[in-house]
């Protein structure tokens, strides 16, 4: 045997290891495009930060509906709180995620410090509720390992708990800090927007729960959805445009503060 | 208790899921891949460019790859929330994300190495094999031995000259692949953080490049250091009168032949440690200079919070003292010990400001993160992520390079080429 | 045997294969490419009616209560409370309770605490928000030891309503 056979043999030895079956399946262009039938549902959601008034029943219903347990410090949605002063200073809090709303007045610095800000110093301030983006480009089903985390035909993010092995990539991929280990499952979990709920013709729960109409939900697929027309017709932003991860949660009343 | 919440503590704007989740195994994974890329490269040098000066740290640092190859998986399954489903990584790969290629990179790697050490100690296999094999009356540990070997011959028992001269040319060719992959498989170490883009501290395409510079900075490091302690082992064994290797002439030449190694391999180790220190150097730089949006907090995280970390213990203890060390004329072994021992301590808080740094603050840019390392473990989760399992770690492939020996021995073997 | 060189790649393949034969049995076979290809549709197919089935819906919204406190419902709905769900404060109405026998039927836990009217009814002077047209208190000078319900009804929450 030659030295030109040896190279040629380790060269198909390394190929051999490096693609698995996986990859072969891939490599069928066919496949992935009869696949790619369009679906008529693409769920997007929809929230007015001026409605949002910070009592945090949202995120409470969604602790319960989803069962993260209730005393543990993750929470799949958020209400954040923005205090702007005259003197150019931002300060920003959301202590248990606002489970309980904002019971205080003082701003929550962390470390047990709080900040009492008198009331003709502020500039302005208003709340902000956080949720899942359900991206079209998701960042952190791109960097899951294993295939525990995909979006599924209606956009939808969501994690398979019997898959995910708990390496905590995709919740450093996430620019928006939606991701985190649920206490129980140890798996990675987030918001899928009630994916029980929507697929029974329902609500999310905290949509339902919210008093003031901050938060809604639609089809943005379907030109008659009373959600979809806002978007479409209506001026609305979204968060960390820069990331390149194009979310489905739009924004009314969005500022330049807001992280 | 959430995964996190009991080593981080928050402070200001940190919205509610943020904890430090990558903790200390996550520091040991880059650290320990980075040993074993560079003691691979280290026994490349030699094998591929010929650098005969290294001919005697060559055969070592193959083993010593070869020990740390097995322990550089651990600190990732360690770190796992759910350990056992870690052979899902090889099940259903996700080729799009950096982690997925690690069980692929890894095992090419490994057989790489593997395969490399097969041809490099064949002669050893078969003979050991044959003398067993003759041997009347084995004990258990030979009956053993003698089973180990004849499996690792792998049926082949042709040591002709021939056979001899094809296993050196396929240890030449294998070291050559193995170092594209050896810097692959550090450099994509490199690359699952530098593609996090919602870091704005790792993200940088140099993360890469700055990765493999201080892995083979610390390999060496660390294959040198472990050379030393092995031949002052021999050292003391050949001035012990009733050990059998006893021989004071013997004492002076192992001593001069590791006076010369070591001053050979340190000039490899400052070659690659001013890549390494100017790369991250740059890196800096060039965050400064551009100040994009997230430059006023990782300013406050460098200049500040980790300060110490950064410039005292990773810059000043780690790069600049054994700099000054190794350049400084009339190299003693002490001092090399001294030398590698720092720089070994330099990579590491490289990879911990890399690491625990890039999560010090908040995705919203105005809240901060401090991370506490849980030293008495308390539950099986302070164990494994505390300082008792990143020990463990660090002390694994060592107690694996002993047992290894045993079956691949690194000193008195006849030479084969 | 001359061509010893090619032992250790023939250790390899059979390794290859091993790994290739275990993950025939070990991967489900719904495991594939799907809708969003490779890069986001990667995923176990029966996971997606997982996600829709496994869950219990808890919070049944406020037409499942008017169901039988159909009056309760009429009152709150002339007042300025009409936009709170029933749930809200009464808690979910797991399909659990609709299915006892009423006398059987296990209570609702009701949340009747203070901070639960905090929520929206402490003072919170922020100009640029909502918060800023809810009459608010301030929780340490307004009667800070008693309960809110002591004195109003969240059911009639104007100054008529009180007890």
């Amino acid at each position: 045997m030659n030295r030109r056979e040896f190279l040629k043999n380790t060269a198909k030895a390394v190929a051999g290891v490096t693609v698995p079956l996986a990859a072969i399946e891939i490599l069928s262009p066919a496949r992935v495009q009869a696949l790619k039938a369009d679906s008529s549902v693409r769920w997007a959601f929809l929230v007015d930060t001026y409605k949002c008034v910070g009592c945090g029943l949202c995120v409470k219903a969604c602790k319960n509906e989803n069962e993260i347990p209730y005393e543990a410090n993750v929470t799949r949605t958020w209400v954040e709180r923005y205090v702007l002063t005259k003197d150019g200073k931002l300060y920003a809090d959301s202590p248990k995620g606002a489970r309980d709303g904002f019971t205080s007045a003082k701003i929550d610095l962390g470390m047990g410090k709080f900040q009492d800000i008198r009331k003709e110093d502020i500039k302005k301030a208003f709340f902000v509720p956080k949720l899942c983006n359900q991206c079209e480009n998701p960042p952190c089903v791109q960097v899951c390992p294993v295939g525990a985390t995909y979006q599924a035909p209606d956009g939808v993010v969501l994690v398979d708990r019997t898959w995910c092995i708990g390496c905590g990539y995709c919740i450093m991929g996430c620019p928006y800090g939606v991701r985190f280990f649920h206490p129980k499952y140890h798996t990675a979990e987030k918001c899928n927007f009630c994916y029980h709920r929507i697929n029974k013709g329902l609500k999310t729960a905290c949509v339902q729960a919210c008093p003031f109409g901050a938060r809604q939900i639609g089809n943005i697929k379907d030109p008659n959805d009373p959600v979809a027309k806002i978007i479409t017709t209506e001026r609305v932003g979204i968060l960390k445009s820069e990331f390149g991860t194009k979310p489905q949660v739009f924004y009314i009343g969005l500022d330049e503060e807001v992280r | 208790m959430v995964h996190g919440e009991l080593w981080t503590l928050k402070e200001l704007f940190v919205t509610p899921n943020e904890y430090i989740y990558w903790s200390v195994q996550i520091v040991m994974y880059p650290f320990m891949t980075g040993l074993v890329a560079g003691a691979f490269v280290l026994s490349s040098l030699y094998h591929v460019f010929g650098i005969k000066e290294l001919k005697d740290i060559a055969r070592f640092a193959l083993v010593f790859s070869f020990a740390l190859l097995f322990a550089a998986p651990v600190p990732i399954i360690l770190h796992l929330q759910h350990p056992f489903r870690g052979i899902n990584n090889l099940m259903t790969p996700h080729f799009t994300s950096a982690i997925a290629a690690f069980g692929i990179v890894f095992s090419t790697y490994g057989a790489i190495v593997a395969s490399e050490l097969w041809f490099l100690y064949r002669k050893h296999f078969v003979e050991q094999s044959q003398f067993l094999k003759k041997k009347q009356d084995k004990d258990f540990g030979e009956k053993l031995f003698y089973l180990i070997y004849t499996a690792l011959t792998l049926g082949s028992f042709d040591i002709s000259k021939e056979a001899q001269h094809k296993d050196e040319k396929a240890i030449k060719i294998l070291a050559a692949i193995g170092i594209p992959v050896a810097c692959f498989l550090h450099g994509y170490a490199g690359f699952i953080f530098g593609s996090v883009k919602a870091n704005a501290l790792w993200m940088t395409p140099l993360m890469p490049v700055i990765f493999i510079m201080s892995a083979v900075v610390s390999g060496i490091a660390l294959c040198m250091l472990t050379y030393i302690v092995t031949m002052e082992i021999r050292k003391f064994l050949a001035c012990k009168k009733q050990s059998p290797t006893y021989s004071p002439e013997c004492r002076e030449e192992i001593k001069s032949v590791e006076v010369n190694v070591i001053k050979m391999t340190a000039k490899y180790l400052l070659f690659f440690l001013i890549f390494a220190i100017s790369l991250e150097l740059l890196d800096l730089i060039f965050r400064g200079y551009t100040a994009t949006k997230s430059w006023d907090v990782l300013r406050s995280v460098i200049y500040e919070k980790d300060f110490n970390s950064i410039f005292v213990f990773q810059y000043g203890i780690g790069n600049l003292i054994p700099f000054i060390l190794f350049l400084l004329p009339g190299m003693t072994i002490r001092r090399a010990v001294v030398g590698v021992v720092l720089v070994m301590f330099g990579v590491f808080m490289m990879r911990w400001n890399v690491v625990i740094g890039g999560q010090a603050f908040s995705l919203t840019f105005a809240g901060y993160m401090h991370y506490h390392l849980p030293i008495i473990p308390h539950d099986w989760e302070t164990l494994k992520e505390g300082l008792f399992g990143a020990l463990a770690v660090f002390i694994m492939p060592f107690v694996l390079f002993f047992f290894l020996t045993k079956i691949f021995p690194i000193f008195g073997l006849k030479e084969s080429h | 045997m001359k061509n010893h060189v090619f032992r250790p790649l023939f250790a390899v393949i059979g390794l290859v294969v091993i790994v290739l034969v275990i993950r025939v049995f070990y991967v489900p076979k719904d495991f594939g490419v799907h809708e969003r290809g490779y890069m986001y549709g990667w995923y176990r197919e029966g996971n997606v009616s997982e996600w829709k089935t496994s869950v219990k819906v808890k919070y049944q919204g406020k037409e499942y209560c008017s169901g039988c406190h159909a009056d309760k419902v009429q009152t709150i709905d002339k007042t300025p409370h009409a936009i709170i769900q029933c749930e809200n404060c009464h808690g979910p109405a797991n399909d659990a309770i609709a299915d006892h026998p009423s006398e059987q039927r296990p209570k609702l836990t009701i949340d009747r605490t203070r901070a639960q009217c905090l929520r929206c009814h402490l003072k919170l002077v922020y100009p640029t928000s909502g918060r800023a047209n809810i009459r608010g208190i301030d929780p340490e000078k307004h009667n800070p030891d008693i309960e809110c319900v002591m004195c109003h009804n969240p059911h009639k929450p104007g100054l008529e309503g009180l007890k």
